[in-house]
């Protein structure tokens, strides 16, 4: 076991994926001699070379795209898009053609490419850097969708997904880049988790929070106070947002009857929604009370002096946990202080 | 520097009515043979039995599109893109290919399909709604028929970064319209292409139309004077003139094999029929117009050469009118032969590997449909 930053458990990934197969390849901007914006590809170009280490052209369509016939021609490509914000431009690739080949050739065309996104805010970033489009993603059949949480998933996750002949967004949460944890740089990919399926880091018997990315921490900080009060909640981190791993969110809910899907992204159509909606068709007879979402709100990133009051912290996510216990004042999901009203308005 | 491949209208634009007239080219519409210096020398090896090969390919793509829009009018088809009028574009540049080389087409390539060796299914199946693409890419080197306009041309620029990796001397085409050429991805793949010198070959066929939108809402300047700028030489040529097409695609394939990179070739051409068969183009566009191009048919004008050459005459007709017909005939059965394939199938291949989710509402849909059969 080593003890590395998530960064370097990329990069680690990175290199162990480049060492072992000779027809991986990394396109991006400034991924080379700079080693990216936030180095993570950092020394892998002067070890590989600029022709498995490529600096591209400014243009996120073009890397995907270009990316998108490389694979054709048998690469397997591992693009990095500098960041969240900056996806879009290539969307159409990705939803269009990168997500639809191997369907539209009846599986005769694979797209085993992977696209690295920093994602998330939390960093006090500039606007169009602090991003959380997941939902967008999940929603598009054909892609899978990748949520790391910490090195040692980082590094196991990654090299998982460059050997998936599918395609693989894979969202890096940048907020946690220099966050150390153990990572075991011999484990054998063959006795790894697969990527689609979740973990649970933390149980308990109270309440289930389910959540990913950099709201893992969030929720096992809030588990930790939570203990305090004598509530035991167990935390699932998703790991991967398509496909989802209903079984194990599902065991838990039916353990628990009570649950909190948190994530930074936005509530509307998130991939909360479409796990409570699951949870509901699969547990409604062991739900003891409505579940509830703590989610960025319903708005643009605000402005990084108030982003705090966006990204669900320890407190909101207490907070629904009060109320899925039915503990406190305004608890009642009909009477007193209306929680929907605090949880961000009534739909 | 000098990009002394391209050659632009004289006034430099676009919308200028003689600027489709300021093309290289070597077949005048009547079919007489004129000199080029660029073109001539790519296609002075091309022995009577190639010529004739040209022209055969040229009629029976032609025949094969009006069998396509016949079996639409019968409602055996639910759209279909004609390409009458381009032929000498796609068959001519389709024909300077090698098998190694691999073709990213738009969905009105029929006569490049037609040189890459597909079967009469593969031009009826995916319009019929059967399959999105019936083709195996890897039997005829071609990738599925693109209908987001101009994504292919990175496709093509990706691939051939690829082949340049491999060391091989493939190339990859895209073909697109003039339309595309307003697209990002069009822009994007020639500054991937230009930088990496990847071996592609853009080929561009301007047939004057989008849909409704004349080139002149496209472009205000001639559409091959754009590659010089970004480092990539081109030439504008009569897509009309089976020579010139196949002459100018040997050049761009020649370069791209030498490792000189990416070429770019605007091929002047017109698009005779409607846009789709969904499309009426009496609402844009002044038959004049449409009969004006008539004149600069392009199989009529190598039939001719060929005859005044000595190289056809009415047995060679007859017989590339029957090798047409019989082609007709294979693609219609295969139209109408066609099977639909079972609803479970529609949840094959949305993964490489299994997807938990896909899973389960194939198994919830097919329980639904079994509720019907009992
Ligand atoms: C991205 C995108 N936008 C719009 C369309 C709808 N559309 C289909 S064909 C077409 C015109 C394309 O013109 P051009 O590129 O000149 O090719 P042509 O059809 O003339 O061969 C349009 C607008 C599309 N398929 N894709």
């Amino acid at each position: 076991m080593t003890a590395l930053t998530l960064g370097s458990a990329i990069n680690a990934g990175l290199s162990k994926a480049l060492e072992n197969d000779d027809k991986v390849l990394l396109m991006g901007e400034d991924i080379g001699k700079l080693g990216g914006v936030f180095r993570v590809t950092d020394g892998l170009q002067k070890r590989f070379g600029a022709q498995r280490v490529v600096d591209t052209p400014l243009a996120e369509a073009g890397i995907v795209g270009t990316a998108v016939g490389l694979a054709l021609r048998g690469y397997r490509p591992v693009v990095e898009i500098q960041f969240d914000g900056f996806v879009y431009p290539a969307f159409d690739q990705i939803v269009c053609q990168v997500a639809k080949l191997h369907y539209r050739s009846n599986g005769r065309i694979r797209m085993p490419l992977v696209i690295r996104i920093p994602w998330a805010g939390g960093v006090g970033a500039a606007e169009h850097h602090s991003e959380s489009p997941e939902a967008y993603f999940v929603h598009t059949a054909g892609l899978r969708v990748i949520a790391a949480s910490n090195p040692q998933d980082a590094y196991v996750m990654l090299q998982q997904a460059i050997a998936s002949d599918d395609p693989v967004i894979f969202f890096e949460p940048k907020r946690l880049y220099h966050s150390k944890g153990e990572v075991d740089l011999d484990a054998d990919l063959a006795d790894a988790p697969p990527m689609h399926l979740a973990r649970v880091p933390r149980e308990g018997t109270d309440a289930t929070i389910v959540t990913y990315g950099a709201q893992v921490r969030t929720a096992l900080d809030a588990a930790v106070a939570a203990e305090d009060d004598g509530i035991s909640l167990e935390v699932i981190d998703l790991r991967s947002l398509s496909p989802i791993d209903m079984n194990t969110v599902a065991a838990s809910v039916r353990k628990t009857g009570r649950v909190v899907v948190t994530h930074e992204a936005a509530r509307e159509a998130g991939v909360g929604a479409e796990l409570i909606a699951s949870i509901t068709e699969e547990c409604f007879h062991y739900l003891e009370t409505p579940p509830r979402r703590v989610t960025g709100h319903d708005i643009p990133y605000p402005p990084s002096k108030l982003e705090k009051h966006h990204v669900p912290d320890l407190d909101r996510i207490l907070h629904a946990v009060d109320l899925v216990l039915e503990r406190g004042a305004g608890s009642s999901p009909t009477g007193g202080a209306s929680a929907a009203t605090v949880e961000g308005g009534v739909r | 520097m000098t990009y002394t491949q391209t050659r632009v209208s004289s006034t430099g634009r676009a919308d200028d009515h003689d600027a489709v007239d300021d093309v290289l080219r070597i077949l005048e519409p009547d079919g007489s043979r004129i000199a080029d210096d660029t073109l001539d020398p790519w296609v002075a090896d091309l022995s009577p039995h190639e010529l004739r090969a040209l022209h055969r390919d040229m009629v029976l793509t032609r025949r094969l599109d009006a069998e396509g829009v016949a079996l639409q009018r019968q409602g055996q088809l639910a759209l279909w893109a004609p390409c009458r009028g381009q032929e000498a574009t796609q068959v001519g540049t389709a024909h300077a290919l090698a098998p190694g080389d691999f073709v990213f087409p738009s969905y009105r390539e029929h006569g490049v399909l037609l040189g890459r060796g597909a079967k009469p299914a593969d031009y009826v199946l995916a319009w019929r709604g059967e399959e999105h693409s019936a083709y195996d890419h890897t039997t005829i080197n071609a990738a599925p028929p693109q209908i987001i306009i101009g994504a292919q041309s990175l496709h093509a620029t990706g691939w051939a970064m690829g082949a340049q990796r491999d060391g091989s001397t493939d190339v990859a085409v895209a073909y697109y319209g003039d339309g595309a050429t307003s697209q990002g991805d069009v822009n994007e793949a020639m500054v991937f292409a230009s930088s990496f010198r990847a071996p592609v070959v853009f080929v561009c066929s301007n047939n004057q139309w989008a849909i409704s939108e004349p080139v002149t809402v496209q472009a205000k300047y001639p559409i091959a004077g754009r590659a010089p700028g970004f480092g990539i030489p081109s030439l504008r040529i009569d897509g009309n003139d089976a020579l010139a097409c196949v002459a100018a695609m040997r050049w761009a394939l020649d370069r791209a094999r030498r490792g000189e990179g990416p070429s770019f070739i605007e091929a002047v051409t017109y698009r005779m029929g409607p846009h789709t068969t969904s499309d009426d183009p009496t609402r844009y566009r002044d038959s004049a117009e449409v009969d004006e191009w008539a004149q600069r048919d392009p199989i009529a004008r190598l039939e001719a050469y060929l005859r005044a050459e000595g190289m056809l005459d009415d047995s060679g007709m007859d017989q590339v009118a029957r090798a047409a017909d019989a082609l007709a005939a294979e693609v219609r059965a295969a139209c109408i032969e066609a099977t639909t394939r079972a609803p479970e199938t529609m949840f094959d291949h949305v993964y490489a590997e299994p997807h938990a989710a896909v899973e389960r509402q194939k198994a919830e849909y097919m329980d639904y449909l079994a509720g019907f059969e009992k």
